[in-house]
């Protein structure tokens, strides 16, 4: 236990380690020199490529990827171009960007997965500098080209190149540059000489870092720290300048003296750190800089090349694997030399209690009395999370739980989950797996990614037992690892169909929410239809299965399932496709052993395809629809020829539908057109388009009395409405004369109130006063109130002895007025005799 | 801003907040729209869009293909020279159909982002849930298109996955089957996906509109409902007429009366109406001058405010005081508009036949009321409405009063509304008798859907909502609770479509232990539609003493008998070019 602090290196205030993850596994003649490397954050793999030999370019490279403690995990001959830069996107592939800006995709164990092109201009003028780089978006490239413009992918899964604005008097390559990601933007931030440009989408803004050391004449490095919060530049003064990307605000700036151009920079800050720091690397040497005037100075003995990571940088040379961090503040305080805080007390007390000393009594005592218990656990809880080596994890977490005995209510989940999380963490930093995953580290990147991390290193087994570990949801985790390996399994061709799908059915059985349907995608894009068809059986989700099965040309399968799935949208897709597939008469038999999706097809033509709708009315020999089909195409045309040709066909259709009202109703129609079209000519009036009602209307307001008779016979038009219709007419006309000549001309079937009221509508009391006398008595008192008369309504509802109409008249009485009338009224209701 | 969706029993708020979430998350993939400011909003049409300074522009689209044509339209004819970037926000799902035409039209790579926005279920209210799905009822029974229920099962999903599963399903009609089916489709399709919850609903009863299509027709009697008939409630918005909102200031006597429309939201947030909202018309009298001197009692207070505490403690109160009067002085001059219409003898005309065809008066001949009513060429949705009621009584019209109806239609209102006629039969709300024996009857006696002595005032039956008619779809839910569907057997097979029952297995540790006294809460699904006064007869359910179960309602659209009909109205002329 003495030891941890050995490799503690002070730097202003705070501490710096460096750790040995791993001796390399790899055996490699020359070190990393000449060599292509990129190693992916996150403890992820790193790839190899021998530097291209101009001279001799038939000479095939050799690509190699190894763990990043140093075990192969493939390699093959580069038989492609020019390669001018390695890299690793966010979901562990390697990209490989040639001088012609053509980017290759290799899966972490050297599958090719495709290729992309960064565009037209980049592959004439060429690509002289590449920087891939990882944002919330997902992974992007930054191209340089021989033009000296540069091209951005922001998310190299969903390309969407942008050239960006020229950078005035840039002559040669800029001295250095690096991509910012601000405001939800990549950016690129370019040095030429003493200047600093910010190029976005629409324009370059130089800017100025600052307090930035006068003696500076040119930038000659600068690095973006982890989070895209902090920049750091070096000066050819040597002097290192740090601040934040924004070049709001400078944090510090250190005179290295050294002036030479370094091999690399990056940030070395963790998060919540004290102090702003970075490293420098020259040959053979390697600087940490920070706030104050002292640095840090490692020997290196190899080439080396620095991996920023969010809480430290990792060093790999041709032999070892390192990681250099500040010292974390938990560790700190419990391991510094003649520390009195608390995790350190607690630390001390528990080494104690082991050699049974009452020390221990004394120790914990302290810490009780400044009642700090809990916080000395905490301490050492997170400073064992902090810790590489599994016994000083081990030590710190029995010092913890010792502590957690006397304390009462101490939520335990903290402990629990870091003991576990340790646990996790130890198996895959393991040799073997070689995942150097600090727990800051891990806690970001979450445990999902791991998982799939491990799926993509092939190891299930592992993956699964994390999975089972950590308790994951069943769907997030096993699952999700068994569909992987699925996945993986259909794709060896040495075993039979049969074998492989009862091998996949049988794991997979139990697992909640496994997609079938993936698994029989893979199977199908190796080659294998009918391995896929029979994985798809085992699919619940039907709607899953059709654009597969689509794909696979079973299309009646597709069409059922997408019907069972209940999902319109899919049986519209499917019914689409088949329409463009097969020929119209076998697209029709289809569809018509398939009621739902005719329904719908249906629909689509109502809207889309008219005449399309025609000819399945007519494959089914729906007379009713088609007949339906014409009326509303009659209403379509302007000509009235044409609009007539259409309802004798509807006619026609109907009478084979033997729907005699709807055939009749349509003669009547054209005949009413015809009707409307003929007095149009005659009488110049605009009638075409009414309905019966209004075309007798306006003929009766121009008094065309016979004609209006005439349809009033013609389509046996009920005696009611056509007495209510002309009355109203001849009313509107204010005909009083015509409309005495019509009360009379025979007995009215509404009876005559509906006269006085209408009269009364239109404000002629007189005329209304004619009619009263001819209303039927159970109207009677209603006529007489509508023409103001209320003694004649008294008078007579006296007479019908009706208690409700006396009540009536009653209430229209004002008491002042017509006392007498009354009490008369009054009289009589008494006298009514009670039903 | 929402709390009219706490109040109820079951927090719909989480519901409203896991969309809210959504959204956020597709605006902040719109680079640029960091804060999410929305600069301006424009109803989708055809040309250019209207210009506006900004970067992104999000179409929000149901995904029909008439929209995908504007769209294209738009995007086609937008400036060169300044692009914007265009996302596509499909609601509620993403349709390959629609993204097939955009491609078509050659526009589908000008978009930068095409999601979805999962919305089937919209909280209206705390008990209230609609998909506002206008033409649900039409595409289901007159279309043969159930993309609507697939949404409803979809969203019924959702609502499992925020609530926890529905331990029990009951049903009744051929859409409510279907639903079911997929429901349980999808739970298996999803199984081990979703998150353990403690159900909040015990019963989940699916009802097709089609078992019941006479409750709509029938004017509502409810506060709420005839605000509806009368001025249609759009989106929980009410536009009302001016005149009587008028601000009466002193000096200026009337002079400048407003002329829009006065807008006002209405939900339970309001205090006032949700206590009168869902009382019958008759009873919102008494309630408003009852609230009116309770407020003006309050004011008084202010005599006996002596101590500057006593004031104090006044003035916090006034501002709830003084939203209070407001919201009373609305309500009153609605309630004066709507008595003008509910005193009128057209009103009281129609009302009275309306409830003649409910009990089953002469209802298998023709109408003298309904000749008249045409021979005065009164709105033809009014004529329709009750002419299918008549049939929908009578389980059928005689062949001759059926025609003769037809008859006067086409000849009074034209002949083009012979499409609309067809269309009232194919889903049954006009029919020609069969040979089978009238079952109405039968039915409004076992179900006892007409009370003779209903109480307006203090009801006591939910009779109370048609003052006489109880709605035959509340009927069923408030059997099924009690005593259960096995007593109505019989009328059940004489309502259209299967009924059924089917369990979900809740997880063990999942099974809720009810206290004593805790009631039940049962959601209620109406498919294809339903009217404000089958809300307040459930709510009336919820609230009596010794139901035993709390209803909350859903359903595809909210309708009533006019915009129903309406949606199932053709009208061919109205499709010219």
């Amino acid at each position: 236990m003495a030891f941890v602090t050995a490799n503690w290196n002070p730097l202003g205030e705070s501490f710096y380690r460096k750790i040995e993850l791993y001796e390399m596994g790899w055996n490699l003649k020359d070190g990393l020199r000449d060599c292509l490397v990129a190693a992916a954050p996150y403890g992820g793999p790193i790839a190899l490529l021998k530097a291209h030999n101009r001279r001799s370019p038939s000479a095939r490279p050799q690509l190699e990827i190894f763990s990043s403690s140093g075990l192969p995990l493939a390699s093959f001959p580069w038989k492609s171009g020019m390669v001018k830069q390695l890299g690793w996107t966010v979901s562990d592939d390697l990209l490989c960007v040639q001088e012609d800006g053509t980017v290759l995709v290799y899966d972490l164990l050297g599958g090719f997965k495709r290729h992309f092109s960064m565009g037209n201009e980049v592959s004439q003028s060429q690509v002289l500098e590449t920087k891939i780089f990882h944002s919330p978006y997902g992974t992007g490239v930054a191209i340089l080209t021989g033009a000296l413009r540069f091209t951005l992918a922001t998310n190299i899964d969903d390309i969407k190149l942008r050239r960006l604005p020229e950078v005035p008097g840039l002559q040669g390559a800029p001295s250095c540059w690096a991509v910012l990601t601000q405001d939800r933007q990549s950016k690129v931030l370019v040095a030429s000489g003493p200047h600093l440009f910010i190029l976005d989408n629409t324009a370059c803004t130089p800017v100025t870092p600052p307090g930035l050391s006068p003696q500076a004449s040119s930038i000659v490095h600068m690095c973006v720290s982890f989070s895209y919060k902090y920049l750091a530049l070096l000066t050819d003064s040597g002097h290192v300048w740090m601040g934040t990307s924004n070049l709001k605000e400078k944090l510090s700036e250190v005179d290295t003296k050294i002036k030479g151009s370094p091999k690399q920079m990056a940030w070395c800050r963790r998060p919540k750190s004290q102090q702003p720091s970075a490293v420098v690397m020259w040959d053979g040497l390697l600087l940490v800089v920070g706030e104050c005037k002292e640095t840090i100075q490692y020997h290196l003995e190899d080439d080396s090349i620095l991996v920023p990571e969010l809480d430290g940088v990792r060093i790999i040379s041709g032999t070892h694997h390192e990681l250099l961090q500040e010292v974390p503040g938990a560790c700190e305080e419990i391991f510094k030399i003649a520390s009195m805080a608390p995790g350190a007390l607690l630390l001390e007390a528990h080494k104690e209690y082991e050699k049974e000393s009452q020390k221990a009594d004394e120790y914990l005592r302290e810490i009780k009395e400044q009642s700090l218990l809990s916080e000395a656990v905490r301490q050492c809880v997170e400073a064992a999370g902090h810790e590489h080596e599994p016994e000083t994890q081990k030590t710190l977490l029995r010092a913890a739980s010792f502590g957690k005995c006397f304390l009462s209510n101490f939520p335990p989940e903290q402990f629990v989950s870091m003991c576990k999380d340790l646990r996790v963490l130890n198996a895959v930093r393991d040799y073997t797996v070689g995942i150097p995953l600090s727990h800051t580290q891990f806690k970001q990147m979450t445990l999902q990614v791991l998982i799939d991390r491990l799926v993509y290193r092939k190891l299930y087994l592992l993956a699964i037992e994390v999975c089972r570990y950590l308790k994951t949801p069943e769907y997030q985790g096993v699952s999700r690892v068994l569909k992987h390996w699925a996945c993986y399994k259909v794709q060896q061709k040495e075993e039979s169909d049969e074998v492989i799908a009862k091998a996949v059915s049988v794991k997979l059985a139990d697992a909640a929410g496994i997609s079938y349907s993936e698994i029989a995608t893979k199977a199908y894009e190796s080659g294998r239809t009918e391995l896929a068809i029979k994985l798809l059986e085992f699919e619940p989700r039907s709607g899953e299965q059709v654009p597969l099965l689509l794909k696979m040309k079973k299309s009646p399968l597709a069409l059922s399932k997408a019907i069972e799935s209940g999902d319109t949208d899919l049986v519209y897709t499917v019914v689409m496709y088949l329409k463009n597939e097969l020929n119209r008469g076998d697209f029709f038999m289809m569809l018509r052993n398939q009621p739902v999706a005719l329904s719908l097809y249906k629909q689509f033509c109502k809207h889309q395809e008219q005449e399309t709708l025609k000819d399945l009315f007519n494959q089914d020999d729906d007379h009713e629809e088609l007949g339906n089909f014409y009326v509303k195409a009659s209403y379509k045309e302007q000509r009235l020829e044409a609009r007539i040709a259409h309802l004798q066909s509807a006619v026609d259709e109907y009478y084979k539908a033997k729907n005699e009202f709807s055939a009749k109703t349509t003669e009547d129609e054209m005949r009413l057109l015809r009707f409307q079209r003929k007095l149009e000519e005659e009488k110049d009036e605009q009638l075409v388009g009414f309905s019966l009602q209004d075309t007798m209307t306006t003929l009766l307001s121009v008094g065309l009395h016979k004609h209006a008779e005439q349809l009033y016979k013609d389509f046996r038009m009920p005696d009611k409405r056509f007495w209510w219709l002309k009355l109203k007419a001849l009313a509107e006309k204010e005909d009083w004369e015509e409309l005495e000549k019509f009360s009379k001309s025979k007995k009215s079937p509404i009876g005559y109130l509906p006269f006085v009221e209408v009269c009364i509508k239109h404000h002629n009391k007189c005329e209304a006063r004619k009619y009263v006398a001819k209303v039927s008595p159970e109207q009677k008192v209603k006529a007489h109130l509508a023409v103001g008369d209320v003694e004649g309504a008294a008078e007579a509802a006296i007479e019908r002895r009706n208690e409700s109409e006396i009540s009536t008249v009653l209430s229209r009485c004002s008491a002042t007025t017509d006392h007498l009338l009354v009490e008369r009224l009054n009289r009589a209701k008494a006298t009514v005799p009670k039903k | 801003m929402a709390s009219h969706l706490f109040c109820g029993r079951v927090n719909l708020n989480i519901l409203r907040e896991a969309a809210r979430k959504d959204l956020r998350e597709f605006l902040d993939k719109c680079s640029g729209s960091k804060e999410h400011e929305v600069e301006k909003m424009f109803t989708l049409k055809g040309g250019r869009i209207p210009s506006a300074a900004v970067k992104n522009i999000v179409f929000f689209v149901r995904p029909r293909l008439e929209l995908m044509d504007i769209i294209a339209e738009n995007v086609a004819s937008e400036d060169k020279l300044h692009p914007r970037d265009f996302h596509i926000l499909f609601v509620p799902r993403r349709s390959l159909l629609c993204e097939q035409r955009l491609k078509e039209k050659g526009v589908l790579n000008s978009f930068t982002n095409i999601d979805e926005y999962i919305l089937d279920l919209i909280p209206y209210d705390g008990d209230l849930l609609s998909m506002e799905s206008e033409s649900s009822f039409r595409e289901c029974y007159l279309e043969s298109d159930q993309t609507s229920l697939y949404h409803a099962a979809k969203g019924l999903m959702t609502l499992q996955a925020l609530y926890g599963t529905i331990p029990q399903i009951f049903g009744k009609g051929e859409c409510a089957r279907h639903v079911a089916n997929m429901m349980l489709r999808m739970k298996r399709e999803f199984a081990g996906s979703h998150t353990q919850i403690l159900p909040v609903f015990d019963t989940l009863l699916l009802l097709d509109r089609n078992v019941d299509l006479l409750t709509p027709l029938a004017t509502q009697l409810t506060y709420e409902g005839l605000i509806d008939e009368i001025f249609s409630i759009t989106n929980g918005y009410v536009k009302l007429p001016p005149e009587k909102f008028a601000q009466k200031k002193q000096g200026e006597g009337g002079k400048d009366l407003p002329t829009e429309p006065k807008k006002l939201q209405l939900n339970s947030a309001e205090e006032l109406y949700a206590e009168i909202r869902d009382k019958n018309f008759n009873a919102v009298g008494a309630a408003l001058s009852k609230k009116a001197k309770v407020i003006s009692a309050a004011f008084e207070e202010r005599h006996n405010a002596k101590t500057v505490g006593e004031i104090k403690q006044f003035v916090s109160q006034l501002p709830h005081m003084q939203a209070a009067r407001s919201s009373l002085a609305n309500h009153t001059s609605i309630a004066e508009l709507i008595k003008d219409i509910t005193t009128s003898e057209d009103f009281f005309d129609s009302l009275t036949v309306e409830q003649e065809f409910m009990t089953g008066v002469d209802t298998d001949k023709v109408s003298t009321y309904i000749e008249d009513c045409v021979a005065q060429k009164d709105p033809l949705i009014k004529i329709l409405r009750l002419v299918c009621m008549q049939s929908v009584c009578n389980n059928g019209l005689k062949q001759k009063v059926l025609d003769f109806y037809k008859r006067e239609i086409l000849q009074t209102y034209g002949y083009k509304h012979i499409l609309t006629l067809k269309n009232l039969e194919k889903v049954g709300l006009l029919k020609p008798q069969s040979t089978m024996r009238n079952n109405y009857p039968t039915i409004r006696k076992t179900l006892k859907l007409w009370m003779e002595d209903t109480n307006e005032q203090n009801p006591n039956d939910i009779s109370y909502v048609y003052s006489g008619y109880a709605p035959l779809s509340v009927r069923l839910t408030q059997v099924l609770a009690r005593p259960g569907w096995r007593s109505i057997e019989e009328v059940l097979k004489m309502l259209p479509g299967p009924h059924f029952e089917e369990r979900q297995q809740v997880p063990t540790g999942l099974h809720k232990k009810r206290q004593p006294g805790e009631n039940r809460t049962t959601l209620v699904f109406f498919l294809g539609g339903v009217t404000y006064a089958e809300i307040a007869a459930l709510r009336f359910l919820s609230n009596m003493e010794d139901s035993g179960t709390e209803y909350i309602i859903a359903t595809t659209k909210l309708i009533n008998g006019t915009s129903w009909i309406k949606s199932l109205m053709d009208s061919p002329e109205e499709n010219l070019p």
